[in-house]
């Protein structure tokens, strides 16, 4: 598997969001999936996440304006769901899971592991901005326990040392 | 027993619509569309089909409710949320036949007379979403989604709809809000979705393993359905097993085999070394069962009769190795973390409750408080909140302080007796114990 990294683009350089034409023909095309304008926000603002890395209060703003809500309205939407990033994340999130199956088959011993060798806690991100930890609720695949989603991507039946692996793949790559 | 739901299971390109079609698939929605919708309905009435997303609701019932003169579109959703803890099927039917779950969305879709189906699935469930895009494309391709699907005149649309990280929209009415571009709260029932549900609109929302059930209820009939497992819990049943069994995962059996049959047989029964202590039967949110309990059958209506649910038939199985206390902590913190917050005996209750847990575990338990914890749980459930995680989490917690008392005066018995700076219900500033370290 080879997990894409995050590329957060600055809080300044968002300032003044504009979506161009590519972005513009995606949103018509949600459009009209839906009756209503507002049913769009969720899928729109996961457009602005793929292309920006994160929802900085300027993509808020654009999206607002976008869409015709207050960025008032869009910002509670979009921190209502844990997945919408409105801080900018590292290149890779590790996003252990922390629930009942994965916590009794060695997810745990996981994640104590992940905050050693990382030197950071739960929430987050090492100095140099490549890995951020994240404990996580039930990821839906308790059956290959202890689960880790880095970024989009789901890495289970986890060892320690299987995740150290990953880890130093994706840090050579960052 | 042959595999009906997981049968595409192992079989190479299994997801592609040839291997679907070779397989006789979409031939059931192929018969819905020579049928009334009326008839679709009173075929799935007949089979006896279940929901298969927590509450075992009558699914050809539920359709029914669904009002005939409506003017303008009605909706139906997938449910592909995913998210009570222990639950892992869903993925498991998408992963191997995603065109069984779109073939039983067109089926009810055209039962119900809607034109438009949404596909809410979870937002972690990425690879999964673009499987279900895939599969969609080909549909249509194919001329089995679009408009006038095989010349019958009926058109079906399906989006998918990815959500972004809340339990709560696993709920059919937060999953509604959720799909309108709101938060996700729940809505206060009657009116039930099936007569306003998303943008207004008679809405039916069905699970994935419901819908595909379908097409095979469908081409074998709903007399071959009916005939599998037991008188009102027909059909076969993905149980999805997890914890310390030695081959856990997904597997296909009868409704109604027992806990017994399902951990020792294909699971091959618990880890070398220790021995069964506790299971709950389906997800987190049903109340604990004891090891002495594995002979309940694994229906709706036997786990209901022993005082716990079916729901999703997530077997989370724990064995002599597990703290009960740290159990009923891990899970006060998922809820904790996955109310919504709109009512308060579930926002506040699920936090109390995981503080006085968290405090417990870490060695400061006091004698009242098991009798506290059954009392925040009397508050949030039985219908103090608009939806029922008030009870989600409220069951797990009384059902394991009341089942395993002995494990609670264990740690009362030794917890600190040196005076804690701090009144007992704020939170627990030291480190998380429940989980970490
Ligand atoms: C807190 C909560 C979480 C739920 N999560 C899910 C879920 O993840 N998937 C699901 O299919 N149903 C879930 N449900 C049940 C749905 O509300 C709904 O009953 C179900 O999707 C109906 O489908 P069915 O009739 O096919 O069972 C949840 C219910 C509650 C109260
Ligand atoms: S408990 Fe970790 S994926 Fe479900």
């Amino acid at each position: 598997m080879s997990t894409k990294p995050i590329l957060s683009v600055p809080t300044e350089q968002l300032e003044n969001t504009t979506f161009d034409a590519t972005m513009e023909e995606r949103i018509l095309e949600l459009l009209k999936r839906y009756p209503t304008t507002r049913a769009t926000l969720i899928p729109v603002l996961w457009l602005c996440q793929e292309r920006y890395g994160w929802l900085a209060p300027g993509v808020i703003r654009a999206v607002a304006d976008r869409l015709g809500e207050s960025p008032a309205y869009v910002e509670g939407v979009a921190t209502f769901y844990t997945m919408f990033y409105t801080k900018p994340p590292a290149k890779f999130v590790l996003q252990a899971c922390e629930t009942l199956s994965c916590a009794v088959c060695g997810g745990k011993e996981l994640l104590h592991h992940l905050e050693s060798r990382l030197g950071i806690k739960p929430g987050e991100k090492t100095p140099d901005g490549v890995f951020q930890l994240v404990g996580v609720q039930c990821l839906g695949a308790c059956g290959t326990a202890p689960v880790v989603q880095i970024n989009d991507d789901y890495y289970e039946n986890l060892t320690i040392e299987r995740l150290d692996a990953v880890l130093d793949d994706l840090k050579g790559r960052s | 027993m042959e595999s009906v739901l997981l049968r595409a299971r192992g079989v190479p390109n299994s997801r592609s619509i040839d291997t679907y079609l070779a397989a006789g698939g979409w031939s059931g929605f192929a018969k819905a569309l020579s049928m009334t919708p009326d008839a679709v309905v009173q075929e799935t009435i007949e089979s006896e089909l279940r929901g298969r997303g927590g509450a075992g609701f009558p699914t050809g019932r539920k359709w029914s409710f669904v009002p005939k003169d409506h003017p303008g579109p009605r909706y139906l959703i997938c449910n592909a949320d995913e998210s009570e803890p222990g639950t892992f099927k869903d993925r498991e039917i998408i992963e191997h036949d995603p065109h069984m779950v779109l073939e039983g969305i067109a089926i009810a879709s055209y039962a119900i007379r809607s034109n438009t189906a949404y596909i809410y699935i979870r937002g972690e469930f990425v690879r999964w979403a673009a499987l279900l895009e895939d599969a969609i494309g080909e549909a249509h391709r194919q001329g089995w989604l679009g408009r006038n699907v095989k010349g019958s005149g009926y058109d079906l649309d399906i989006w998918v709809h990815r959500g972004a990280g809340a339990y709560i929209c696993g709920e059919e009415t937060a999953l509604i809000e959720s799909i309108e571009g709101k938060r996700g709260f729940p809505r206060l029932k009657p009116p039930f979705p099936a007569v306003v549900g998303v943008f207004g609109k008679p809405t039916v929302v069905n699970n994935v393993e419901t819908l595909a059930c379908l097409p095979h209820i469908l081409t074998k009939g709903a007399k071959w359905f009916a005939s599998i497992g037991r008188p009102k819990n027909t059909g076969t049943k993905l149980y999805c097993v997890s914890g310390h069994v030695k081959r856990p995962g997904v597997y296909e059996l009868p409704m109604g085999v027992t806990f017994r049959e399902i951990i020792e047989g294909p699971c091959g029964g618990i880890r070398e070394g220790h021995t069964l202590k506790a299971f709950f039967p389906g997800g987190s949110s049903a109340p604990v069962m004891r090891a002495s309990e594995v002979d309940v059958r694994a229906d709706f209506d036997a786990c209901a009769e022993a005082g716990t649910m079916l729901g999703s038939g997530g077997v989370i199985v724990l064995d002599d190795s597990v703290d009960m206390v740290e159990t009923a902590a891990n899970l006060a913190h998922f809820y904790a973390h996955e109310s919504c917050g709109q009512c308060t005996p579930c926002r506040e209750g699920s936090d109390w409750a995981r503080d006085i847990l968290d405090r417990i575990v870490a060695g400061h338990g006091r004698p009242a408080d098991p009798e506290t914890l059954l009392r925040i749980c009397r508050f949030a459930s039985q219908g103090m909140t608009i939806c029922p995680l008030g009870d989600a989490f409220s069951l797990p917690i009384s059902s394991i302080v009341k089942k395993f008392p002995e494990e609670f005066e264990r740690h009362i018995r030794a917890a600190s007796t040196v005076p804690q700076k701090k009144l007992p219900v704020l939170p627990w500033a030291g480190s998380r114990p429940g989980f970490g370290s």
